[in-house]
């Protein structure tokens, strides 16, 4: 068993308006970025679990996301692993 | 002697307009309406339930996304389930459909801005009891308060609600400080402004029609939506 940091990366859905995003755009455009095309704005969920293989921390994430994290109807996810080395000092952060 | 329907009005941490609704409900409405702790696990004895508006769980995650787990949400689903009359006043929308209860989500107005003015609205054909002593085609106007009330749905599913009558009010114009604004000041799918699920019992919508039940306060266009709830006393709690 080891400590795991599953990232998950929730965006909003391609046709689903992001204001946000929008508004981003229109302040990139007024700095020195005016061939910026498109912005869409997401988040980043980080879990830090305890899982035996990355293929378990993964679908442990994905149960997550499908109940919770991330609302299916306006946005989609992508998630990652990384194993965490594990001393009693990290355990504390 | 004729007794009055009883309503649960859900207070849930970071509501604002239960005290509204309750008030609202019990003075200009003319039902018994109590607030119930969102700890409770029985809704027995109420005949409809409302989920009041404003910032439940200080909107973490999404919005409304949080309340779905608190205790009391259980009994409401099998009250919604068993085609009790629940009632999503705009946090109460939201959540409502975070827990499934209704289609679709609520976004981030296209503005960016919170939106606190009044807005017209009009009443669809719908088969919803919530709306039986409203016309199709009605024009309402009702206070919105909301920062997230952009309300979007796919295709397929926005055609499904077009066809089950389950779009019950649509924006056709809001008014701030005098100046009147596009017909859809949020960017809603379809301008929609509340829904119902495909029995009807089950109705959501961003406005407020509890901060418009009297004179005194700037309009009574929500008692045309409120006081259906004196209908119920008749089926006591399951829609017709």
């Amino acid at each position: 068993m080891s400590i795991w940091r599953v990232e998950a990366t929730i965006m909003p859905k391609d046709g689903v308006n992001d204001p946000q995003g929008e508004a981003i755009r229109n302040g990139l455009i007024s700095l020195e970025f005016a061939d910026v095309r498109d912005v869409r704005a997401g988040k980043i969920i980080a879990v830090k679990l305890e899982a035996d293989t990355e293929r378990e921390a993964i679908e442990r994430g994905t149960r997550m996301c499908d109940q919770l994290l991330a609302n299916p109807v306006i946005e989609t996810y992508k998630l990652s692993a990384t194993p965490i080395n594990t001393t009693p000092k990290d355990e504390l952060v | 002697m004729i007794v009055p329907p009883r309503v649960a009005v859900i207070g849930f941490p970071g509501s604002n307009g239960d005290h509204d609704a309750v008030h609202s409900l019990n003075h200009d409405v003319g039902v018994e309406a109590i607030l119930v702790d969102y700890r409770d696990r029985t809704l027995d004895g109420f005949d409809a339930v409302v989920l009041p508006g404003g910032f439940s769980y200080g909107d973490a995650l999404r919005c409304g996304a949080i309340a779905r787990f608190a205790p009391v949400m259980e009994p409401l689903k099998a009250f919604a389930d068993m085609g009790g009359p629940v009632l999503g006043i705009c946090n109460g929308f939201q959540v409502l459909t975070e827990a499934h209860l209704l289609p679709g989500a609520l976004l981030r107005n296209k503005t960016l801005r919170f939106h606190c003015f009044q807005t017209q609205l009009r009443v669809e054909p719908s088969i919803s009891p919530w709306l039986s002593r409203c016309n199709a085609g009605e024009r309402l106007t009702l206070p919105v308060a909301h920062g997230d009330g952009a309300y979007f749905v796919d295709e397929g599913t926005l055609a499904t609600l077009e066809r089950q009558g389950q779009i019950a009010l649509r924006y056709v114009g809001a008014e701030h400080q005098g100046a009147r604004s596009e017909e859809n000041p949020n960017g809603s799918v379809a301008a929609i402004a509340g829904i119902t699920n495909a029995q009807g019992n089950v109705f959501g919508l961003m406005p407020h029609p509890e901060r418009a039940t009297n004179p005194l306060i700037g309009g009574v266009d929500g008692l045309r939506i409120l006081s259906s709830l004196r209908d119920i006393s008749v089926t006591k709690g399951i829609a017709s």
